[in-house]
């Protein structure tokens, strides 16, 4: 067992593909045990280097399109467009100094304030409301629960272009086109079900018996809501404050429509440095690297909580 | 309890609302008014326009006290924006840069600022110096201008002299195709790897669509007539296409059907083909210092059946939205941006190559200009100057545009017939299949307009 252990570590250093690498675990414990103890030592260990080369390989495949984007983000411009690639190309900062405007005086830094802003207020509301949602549907669940649930997600099964037209000319009679609070506003909305989905899977596996103990000691519901349900929840709620953060952090379609002047952010900011005359692969590598590096921070920040979260369940 | 449960997550979105709307008036609110000195302007993301952003704070915003906002975007991107923002009059935007594809029924659709007035009492402007065709282009059925060029472009031959040197042929200056199928066999395989002519073979309105059109015209062939019947399916039509899908197959480029402008461009430079048909502006990079091909470039006026000139004409000009409320301003930043002093800065800040050209006749009689392009600039001039927006083909025809139809429904027709075009360069369609598919989508259109 004590063998597994740095291999857990290797994997989940691979970043996004680490809760991938994670879930490779299982059939291996499953057939390492079922071997027995006498004999299986040989094949195990075997079972094992099969299985490690497995997570390897997948890692490696997931990651690849992420380091050749960072790689291709210090090459110059001449060098990205070359077909076939060059691995070795001389590297230069040029495509980050095009991000942060050397040619156009373009500064990145309101569509990345923007993106921030849209992000974390909206997912810290999804948050204040999806935990009581859920609190109301998992632990003390009001009549026809499972119908509640299904009319939240029900809400995502309309295509979000459908959405669009009418959302526009909404927010162009009431004047918050072009405006960071209705960006606020929809990703809270376009995230609140998923939340409420995620959270009432981690809440239902609190179980009754902690809460009936702290309701005998005395304990009111905000009491147990802090002391209790948050503590024993916290990779769930990690969990859906990254999934939410990174749902709003990468939207595209809404931002593009309803964003111009002021309230563009960084995944349409993005965009423009694509032109279809002229070369413009290292630049936009540049700007996507430093854009996913705060979403990356995040992943990083809850890691530990994530991989417990995205296993799907608060005690297992 | 449940019931009081119920009701907070509406009051927890009414709080959200009303934190918005707190928001918005702390944040100066959306649409950027700034007192009247600022513009908003929206524009496709070409290195022109890159030039135009470093450019403008040092000298527009310092002459006038304007300020300018841009929102650049890809082209596709950009299409789709400027005509929700215009369609629905949203006024966020003051400016925008628009094709003189959309400028003639945009005016018509009164999404657009007339510039008459503005043209007439800004002396330093100079109406009569635009080439003819761009003007022509940008003027509406009302008789109305609505739009300035920024640069534009026309279509013309561009070949390699030192191949056909070699091989002891000359390219006249004014081919017919018979004579470039001709060449082009010749040529094929004149070094190792090298086919004879590239043309575009991608999907798309603006990709095979456009070259492929303006060799239809001259075969004598149109999209629709004058009474609007569509007329994919007549004889002109058919031979337009077979000859320019036989022609690909035969001599064109590896990978033809996904071939367009980027990738035919990469192909001349790198010795893959020996000719290419398509748009002047890619002289400016065949031309430019990093070119492998520099000073190996011949350039001839596009290839003619039965017209005098087959080019087409394009444009990014400057159109004002009917809805700003900063129309004075937004003329003042069209006037400087596509006036004379403007391609003299760019001339001497940036380098002569780099003007948005083809617009001003000026701009062809400057000596420094003529250094800089003496490839190029007469076979440029030529060409925009020759190409006839109203009267492209043989036959009289129901709206402005020579390498498209002027109507909406253009871009939608125009990229589905490409792709049975595509398909037929590809060898999976016959010619006559693709044209039968393209013939029913156009009669589908012309139908609307015939009950007009």
């Amino acid at each position: 067992m004590s063998r597994k252990r740095p291999f857990d570590r290797d994997a989940s250093s691979l970043g996004a593909a680490g809760g991938r690498a994670k879930s490779w675990k299982r059939p291996l414990d499953r057939d390492a045990s079922s071997l027995g103890a006498a004999g299986g030592r040989v094949m195990s260990r075997r079972v094992n280097a099969f299985w490690g080369l497995v997570a390897w390989l997948v890692g490696i495949a997931f990651f690849l399109p992420v380091a050749w984007m960072v790689l291709t983000s210090f090459h110059s411009e001449a060098d990205a467009g070359t077909n076939p690639p060059k691995f070795g190309a001389s590297l230069t900062l040029d495509g980050y100094r095009e991000f942060f405007g050397a040619s156009t005086g373009a500064s990145p830094w309101p569509p990345l304030i923007n993106s921030a802003t849209a992000s974390i207020v909206s997912t810290l509301l999804v948050l204040l409301l999806a935990i009581p949602a859920a609190y109301a549907l998992a632990i003390k669940p009001v009549r026809k629960w499972t119908d509640v649930l299904f009319f939240f997600l029900s809400t995502k099964m309309l295509p979000a272009v459908a959405g669009l037209l009418p959302v526009y000319l909404i927010a162009q009679k009431i004047g918050l086109l072009d405006n960071i609070w209705l960006m606020v506003i929809l990703y809270t909305s376009m995230n609140l079900p998923i939340a409420v989905w995620m959270m009432h899977s981690f809440l239902a596996e609190v179980p009754v018996a902690i809460l009936e103990a702290a309701a005998i000691d005395g304990a009111r519901l905000p009491t147990i809501m802090r002391k209790v349900i948050v503590p024993v929840a916290a990779p769930g709620i990690a969990a859906t404050a990254l999934i939410c953060f990174i749902f709003s952090w990468n939207e595209m379609l809404f931002a593009r429509v309803l964003t111009g002047v002021v309230a563009g952010t960084a995944p349409v900011f993005l965009t423009s440095f694509v032109t279809s005359q002229g070369l413009f692969l290292a630049k936009v590598c540049a700007a996507a690297t430093a854009i996913s590096l705060p979403v990356l921070a995040a992943g990083f920040a809850a890691q530990d909580k994530l991989v417990q979260g995205l296993s799907l369940g608060a005690v297992k | 309890m449940p019931k009081v449960r119920q009701f907070t997550p509406v009051l927890a979105a009414i709080g959200a609302i009303a934190l918005a709307l707190s928001g918005c008036s702390g944040a100066g609110g959306g649409g950027g008014s700034g007192g009247g000195h600022t513009l908003n302007v929206l524009m496709v993301n070409n290195p022109q326009m890159v030039d135009l952003q470093k450019l403008t704070a040092d000298n527009f915003t310092k002459q006038t006290g304007i300020k300018v906002n841009y929102t650049v975007l890809p082209e596709n991107d950009v299409r789709d924006k400027i005509s929700q923002e215009f369609s629905s009059q949203a006024g966020q935007y003051d400016v925008a840069t628009i094709s003189n594809y959309e400028v003639p029924f945009y005016a018509k659709n009164g999404w657009l600022y007339p510039l008459d007035d503005f043209v007439s009492k800004d002396s330093g402007f100079d109406q009569s110096d635009i080439l003819k065709p761009m003007t022509e282009s940008l003027t509406a059925d009302d008789g109305k201008l609505y739009g300035e060029p920024f640069y534009g472009e026309s279509s013309f031959l561009m070949y390699r002299k030192d191949v056909f040197a070699a091989k002891g042929l000359t390219v006249p200056d004014n081919p017919t195709w018979q004579q470039v199928a001709d060449l082009a066999a010749k040529v094929d395989g004149a070094q190792p790897g090298m086919r004879g002519i590239c043309l575009r073979g991608q999907p798309g309105w603006g990709e095979v669509m456009a070259p492929l059109t303006t060799v239809a015209n001259t075969f004598g062939g149109t999209w629709f007539t004058k009474d609007w019947k569509a007329g994919l399916n007549s004889p002109q039509w058919t031979q337009a296409t077979t000859f320019y899908v036989n022609l690909v197959r035969a001599h064109g480029e590896a990978g033809a059907p996904q071939s367009g402008f980027t990738e035919c461009l990469n192909d001349l430079e790198q010795g893959k083909v020996a000719m290419w048909y398509d748009a002047t502006s890619a002289a400016g990079s065949l031309e430019a210092s990093d070119s492998p091909v520099t000073g190996k470039i011949g350039y001839a006026q596009a290839p003619v059946v039965q017209t005098k000139s087959s080019g087409w004409l394009y444009t990014w000009a400057w159109g004002i939205q009917k809805a700003s409320k900063h129309s004075a301003d937004a003329w003042k930043f069209v006037s400087w941006a596509s006036g004379k002093d403007y391609e003299n800065l760019v001339g001497t800040k940036l380098g002569w190559a780099r003007v948005p050209a083809g617009k001003r006749t000026s701009l062809y009689a400057n000596p420094a200009y003529q250094q800089a392009a003496a490839a190029f600039y007469k076979q440029t001039q030529e060409a925009i100057s020759s190409a006839d927006p109203r009267n492209p083909g043989v036959q009289p025809r129901p709206t402005i545009g020579i390498q498209f139809v002027d109507i909406p429904e253009f871009t939608d027709l125009g990229t589905q017939v490409s792709q049975a075009i595509s398909s037929a360069i590809a060898g999976q369609l016959s010619v006559n299949a693709a044209l039968t598919q393209g013939q029913q989508l156009a009669e589908k259109v012309a139908a609307k307009y015939q009950s007009k």
